[in-house]
């Protein structure tokens, strides 16, 4: 697949601190790219290294085939995690303003602004300040500021917070849809479920260095362990357990269940096929669940960060 | 529309629209006028108040001497003595009580004369008591060397100089104080004007870092079109802000001491006395010579070097102004940057008082007149006096020149500081960014 950003060893430091080292990155075109991170990683450095906030100490960066450049500008939004608005500002003034500077005609900004605020039924909100507005009312005007130039490229750093429920999934599918539509977009967030949800590609950066890479799936691949969720009835649970420990790599697990029974990871060897556990389970007692435990974005990012 | 106007006509509709913006326009002309009548209404107060002055003239030389003015009584009083006279002038609430004992010649009556009264007199009042009474002993005194005091009268010789230029142009002191007018004026204009709206491009940087949507901007337009905008913004804002108070000052100023029948001359600066005791000549002919003296004046060159000035000095001046705003994340950390802003803002409002009065084309007049941290404030006040035009056009290249070194300076120091949250920003990190 085509890259829309690529980022060749990227280093960046602030003082003694060393921000970024040598890290390379490749966003393909038409994926949302969960950057992921704990806290001070680096991944904001990185984003403002791509809007040309801020210039790397070495390496370079492609947007779209072309070294990055001034006019790139336009073809980038970007909602940064520290956002916010002039408070004094009315809503409408404000995002006129805003579009106007990424480069939008005041009628192009105006017609496009009437069709977002439609769409997220904000329209009466126009002639409002922001200081009137709740937090996450004006998220959404700072959404719609976002996008309403049509990027290529869409930068989210932490979408989602300050929004309730209902509007977190609201943005949740505009994002898609923009995906949809053809644009790419960063993402860079802590919400591991999100990630889950909504990323096909991810990179996960810590202290300053690229740790993990890829395809969410090929990484989920690579954190496979062979270990199933296992819940089986069986009269005599004793000997059944002490069986099982015996042949099998064994972890108590919990999950709801109406039946007495009993309930265990099971990891099996590489190489070892999950219909021969499941003929002798079920030779066992009554094979109630059987499930695959696959690593969620979660257990994954933990895992990585702990082992660096 | 390209982004340096847009972030321009923002800043600038942000500014007068503001609340506090616009009650401060006219609020502060009714405040200055009002004050202004109230001083000139209390001096008035002031001088219909006719002091009555009792005189003990013993020596019987200072008959009929001493003239009533305006607000100045005198009541001659005789054949008692001192003690008696002293309780009679308390009793009756006289200002004061003029004594003159008899001496034996006049030596000893220059400073025997005693004056009392309930407080202190006031200067100007001993100043006439003193003057009419030097006058009489120094006749007195002449008429003992046998030496008429008309004679003496008739001697003395007013010299007025005649001051004029190797050009020909002549001058006066009239003129002189007229120039130190205009200068101080022009130099002073500028040295608020730079305060009260440095202030303000300095707040609003800082109010873009707390409401936290720089880096929204940031990632849209080219931080120094950022820094230019909004010191251009609020530099238009602060032009409509100081015209609307010229113009209603000055409406005020007719109208309110008009219907209130105040005589505002009552507040005359002693400045304006000082030129009428030089002149010696009566209101008439010294407004006409007033109207000359404005008229000799270099008026084209001093509003075309006024605005090329005051446009430099400011620019100069909020560019900083809007560096410290960067560095700091909230107003009350400005305090230490401060410092060194107003330091030279303060020398060359001093210099230009002190200095430039003295001596409009000394050496040190001239060396100020070119630092681009004084020359704004320095070179308007010298202006006036005649500066030849090369120095003139020096001093304003070098002030725009630097002028485009601190923009550059502050910008850099603005776009690293603008996104520095809660932490100094590392001399290192400045220096690289001077680089890029």
């Amino acid at each position: 697949m085509e890259n829309l950003l690529v980022a060749n060893n990227v280093s960046k430091s602030y003082g003694e601190f060393k921000a970024l080292n040598d890290v390379s990155i490749e966003v393909p075109k038409g994926s949302v790219f969960g950057l992921l991170g704990p806290n001070g990683a680096g991944k904001t450095t990185f984003i403002r290294i791509i809007n040309q906030i801020t210039m790397p100490d070495s390496g370079t960066v492609i947007l779209d085939g072309e070294p990055l450049k001034p006019a790139h500008i336009r073809d980038i939004g970007y909602l940064p995690e520290e956002r916010g608005l002039y408070k004094s500002m009315k809503v409408g003034e404000q995002a006129l303003y805003l579009a106007q500077l990424k480069g939008l005609s005041k009628q192009e900004a105006k017609s496009r602004l009437k069709y977002w605020f439609d769409r997220l039924e904000i329209g009466d909100w126009w002639d409002k300040k922001i200081q009137e507005l709740s937090k996450g009312m004006a998220q959404k005007i700072q959404f719609v500021v976002t996008v309403l130039h049509e990027p290529k490229l869409l930068i989210f750093d932490e979408p989602f917070s300050g929004f309730d429920p209902i509007n977190a999934n609201l943005i949740k599918d505009e994002i898609l849809k923009l995906r949809d539509d053809g644009a790419t977009i960063i993402f860079s967030t802590h919400r591991m479920e999100s990630v889950e949800e909504m990323c096909d590609h991810i990179a996960l950066i810590h202290k300053s260095n690229k740790v993990l890479d890829g395809k969410l799936i090929d990484i989920k691949r690579a954190y496979q362990s062979n270990t199933f969720e296992v819940g089986l009835i069986t009269p005599n649970k004793e000997a059944v357990t002490a069986e099982l420990k015996e042949r099998f790599e064994l972890t108590p697990a919990t999950f709801k269940s109406i039946n007495d029974e009993l309930q265990y990871k099971i990891k099996i060897s590489e190489g070892a096929s999950a219909n021969d556990l499941v003929s002798y389970l079920t030779s066992r007692g009554q094979l109630n669940r059987f499930v695959e435990v696959i690593p969620s974005a979660n257990d994954i990012f933990i895992e990585t960060v702990n082992k660096n | 529309m390209n982004h340096l106007s847009l972030i321009t006509k923002r800043e600038y509709l942000n500014k007068v629209r503001n609340k506090s913006f616009i009650i401060m326009t006219f609020l502060t002309p009714i405040i200055f006028v009002g004050i202004f009548t109230l001083v000139a209404y209390l001096s008035s107060l002031n001088n219909e108040d006719i002091k009555v002055i009792s005189v003990l003239d013993e020596s019987g030389l200072f008959a009929n001497q001493f003239q009533d003015t305006d607000n100045l009584t005198y009541k001659y009083v005789s054949g008692i003595p001192v003690s008696e006279a002293k309780t009679a002038s308390e009793k009756a609430s006289d200002y004061g009580l003029l004594y003159i004992p008899k001496t034996q010649n006049i030596e000893d009556l220059s400073n025997s004369i005693s004056f009392f009264s309930e407080d202190s007199p006031s200067l100007n009042t001993m100043d006439d008591i003193e003057d009419t009474i030097e006058e009489k002993v120094n006749s007195l005194k002449l008429k003992e060397f046998g030496i008429n005091a008309e004679q003496i009268k008739e001697l003395r010789i007013r010299v007025t100089t005649n001051l004029e230029t190797y050009q020909g142009q002549e001058t006066s002191k009239l003129g002189s104080g007229l120039k130190l007018i205009f200068g101080g004026m022009a130099g002073y204009l500028l040295f608020m004007f730079i305060i009260i709206y440095g202030n303000m491009i300095m707040r609003s940087v800082i109010e873009e870092k707390t409401s936290r949507i720089v880096e929204v901007i940031i990632s849209s337009v080219k931080p120094i079109k950022l820094l230019l905008g909004k010191i251009f913004g609020t530099t238009l804002a602060g032009i409509t802000q100081f015209l609307m108070w010229t113009v209603l000052i000055g409406v005020l100023m007719t109208v309110v001491p008009a219907i209130l029948g105040i005589d505002v001359s009552a507040t005359q600066t002693p400045q304006e006395e000082m030129i009428q005791q030089t002149t010696g000549a009566g209101v008439d002919s010294m407004v006409q010579e007033v109207f000359m003296e404005i008229n000799n004046l270099p008026i084209g060159n001093l509003i075309i070097m006024f605005i090329l000035f005051f446009i430099g000095g400011y620019l100069l001046y909020a560019s900083l102004y809007a560096a410290i705003g960067a560095a700091v994340d909230s107003e009350t950390d400005t305090q230490q940057f401060m410092m060194p802003i107003l330091l030279p803002l303060i020398l060359a409002v001093y210099v230009g008082f002190f200095t430039v009065i003295d001596n409009p084309h000394g050496t040190v007049s001239q060396v100020f007149s070119y630092i681009p941290f004084t020359s704004p404030v320095v070179m308007l006040m010298r202006i006036p006096f005649g500066v030849p035009m090369w120095q003139q056009i020096l001093s304003v290249v070098i002030l725009f020149a630097t002028f485009i070194g601190t923009v550059w300076f502050a910008s850099k120091i603005y776009r690293v500081g603008i996104l520095m949250y809660g932490k100094k920003a590392s001399y290192k990190e400045i220096a690289k960014w001077l680089k890029y």
